[in-house]
């Protein structure tokens, strides 16, 4: 199965096939859009699920690397540039959709509206924290940093992943609506702590180890 | 603040002489006709009954039972807005108890009940009692009044209910002097309504108003819209509907009316009392946190790249009940 998977992933229709995969969202809003399936209120619908994908995207491209190295599904590897630009090409439609529909393109309003909310400023903050590592996406580019430097940025995502979170907290708190937001929280937790639990994993260990060791008295 | 009596500063006309042009246009076809015909005096009246029961926003739309009404002569029930398609207002609704998104309760709420219904009146009242559905629909005869509806959200609706001003309901059971405040409590019944039971809100639904807010000619104790009963998912049987607030001050499907001194705990001010006040009067010069009030988007109008219409204070009904906030700090009392 493992084989199957790698195989299927590292061969040349791996990438075009998570590319087509990755646009099907946008196609079918887009779709949707125009043949009036969004909805009453078809510009809140594309505001939302626009940054619903966004969070999806995000889950998906923090799960690379913990399903690469649990799973030995090294191929997977090849897609995480892709998945990366995803979540940027989907939180670009987002803020968008935003622009557009809600504030008009009003670039004054749109300021105004970023400073006084502050779950807007969450967003529109991770939004301005993404952007440097799609910039940075590129062979050249990496070389240009550094590896060690360019791993540094794009640690990033782990506070995108955050706000990101934070953000569609505040806005369903508005309604007292967390269900949702707690798959979300859930899933980014569990993708986050592992990454926590390899780098610092160990050391946790021994410490609540002498810890718990030095309170029983020995 | 300008002292405005109902009959100047219309934010809309006082339209409730002025026959709809759906119904004067059809009217003139149907008598043009009833003339071709050569028809009596009974074919005429039949001629005007039948332009009358179209009413003002056109066709009925067919789906539920119909509920005659006649049009309704207090000061701003005609608002000149373009009506809002049924199938938006009856598919796009905030109704908890069927769930939370926009589009569940039209799913869900096929399982309420509506029959046998009845409210109950308590409180501070010369008459409680228990009021079944059928009396309160011939306690005073309904009327078409056609509001715009403004949700906390941001967006709004214009529609066209079958009801009549709640005052006509609590003159009957007359308040004591020491009434100050009404609450509305809606059915929470874990049976038929799948989120009950939920913890976003605490149930059952609990909404109020002043006495005075109450007794506004414009508070509308609501059985229909479009002509025909209440969708379930629009707050079957009856509801109320208080054009000047945001929408969630208009509590739905409606088991107790309850009088009380004491300003009455509502579900959203309990939820999130710095977010939804009690009075939650429509104003945009004060924000919610997540929404601006400044502008509203207009469900079924001019599709996705419309754009967004500037919100009124009183949602365009200042000239009809501002003097009952006189003097108050509307931004202290959102």
């Amino acid at each position: 199965m493992r084989t199957i998977v790698n195989r299927w992933f590292s061969s040349r229709w791996g990438k075009p096939a998570w590319f087509l995969l990755s646009c099907l969202p946008f196609l079918w809003l887009v779709a949707a859009a125009f043949t009036d399936h969004l909805g009453a209120n078809p510009a809140e619908a594309l505001v939302r699920s626009s940054g619903d994908w966004t969070l999806r995207a995000l889950c998906l491209v923090l799960a690379i690397t913990p399903l690469r190295t649990v799973l030995g599904l090294a191929a997977l590897a090849r897609l995480r540039r892709m998945a990366g630009l995803f979540v940027y090409f989907y939180v670009v439609l987002h803020l968008l959709a935003y622009a557009w529909f809600d504030m008009g393109f009003e670039v004054a309003d749109i300021a105004r509206d970023i400073a006084k909310r502050p779950f807007i400023l969450v967003g529109f903050s991770a939004f301005v924290l993404l952007s440097p590592l799609a910039f940075t996406s590129f062979n050249r580019a990496i070389k240009a940093l550094g590896g060690k430097r360019w791993q540094a940025l794009h640690r990033l995502v782990y506070a995108v992943a955050g706000l990101a979170l934070l953000h569609f907290f505040w806005m369903r708190a508005g309604k007292n609506n967390f269900a949702e937001v707690a798959v979300y929280a859930l899933l980014l937790g569990l993708l986050l702590g592992w990454r926590a639990q390899r780098r610092w994993g160990g050391s946790w260990r021994s410490y609540f180890g002498a810890a718990a060791t030095g309170g029983l008295g020995r | 603040m300008l002292i405005q009596s109902p009959s100047d500063g219309f934010n809309h006309a006082a339209s409730s002489d002025i026959t709809p042009q759906s119904v004067y246009t059809r009217r003139r076809e149907l008598l043009k006709g009833a003339a071709a015909l050569a028809a009596g005096a009974g074919m005429a009246s039949w001629a005007a009954r039948d332009a009358f029961a179209e009413s003002a926003w056109g066709a009925r739309p067919g789906k539920l039972a119909p509920l005659a009404s006649q049009s309704s002569k207090v000061e701003g029930a005609f608002t000149m807005d373009k009506i809002t398609p049924y199938k938006d207002a009856s598919s796009y609704n905030n109704f908890y108890e069927f769930g939370t998104d926009k589009a569940d309760p039209a799913a869900n709420a096929h399982t309420l009940k509506t029959t046998p219904w009845s409210v109950e009146i308590e409180g501070l009242v010369k008459k409680p009692g228990k009021f079944a559905l059928e009396d309160l629909l011939k306690l005073s005869p309904l009327e078409d009044r056609i509001y715009r509806m403004r949700c906390v959200e941001g967006w709004s609706m214009v529609i066209p209910w079958v009801g009549y001003s709640l005052a006509e309901l609590i003159r009957k059971v007359e308040p004591l002097g020491s009434a100050k405040y009404v609450e509305f409590v809606s059915l929470a019944d874990p049976k038929t309504m799948p989120f009950v039971g939920s913890r976003v809100l605490d149930w059952p639904y609990v909404e109020g108003l002043r006495l005075d807010e109450a007794m506004h000619p414009l508070t509308l104790l609501g059985f229909g819209m479009y002509g025909e009963v209440l969708p379930n998912q629009s707050g079957a049987p009856v509801r109320l509907v208080v054009p000047w607030k945001y929408g969630f001050k208009s509590g739905k499907s409606i088991v107790k009316i309850r009088f009380t001194d004491k300003q009455p705990g509502t579900a959203w001010n309990k939820a999130a009392a710095n977010e939804y006040g009690f009075y939650s009067n429509v104003n945009p010069n004060v924000d919610h946190p997540r929404w601006s009030q400044a502008s509203e988007r207009r469900i079924g109008e001019g599709g996705l790249f419309a754009k967004k219409t500037k919100t009124l204070m009183f949602n365009g009904y200042e000239a009809q009940v501002g003097q009952l906030y006189a003097g108050m700090d509307l931004k202290k009392f959102y």
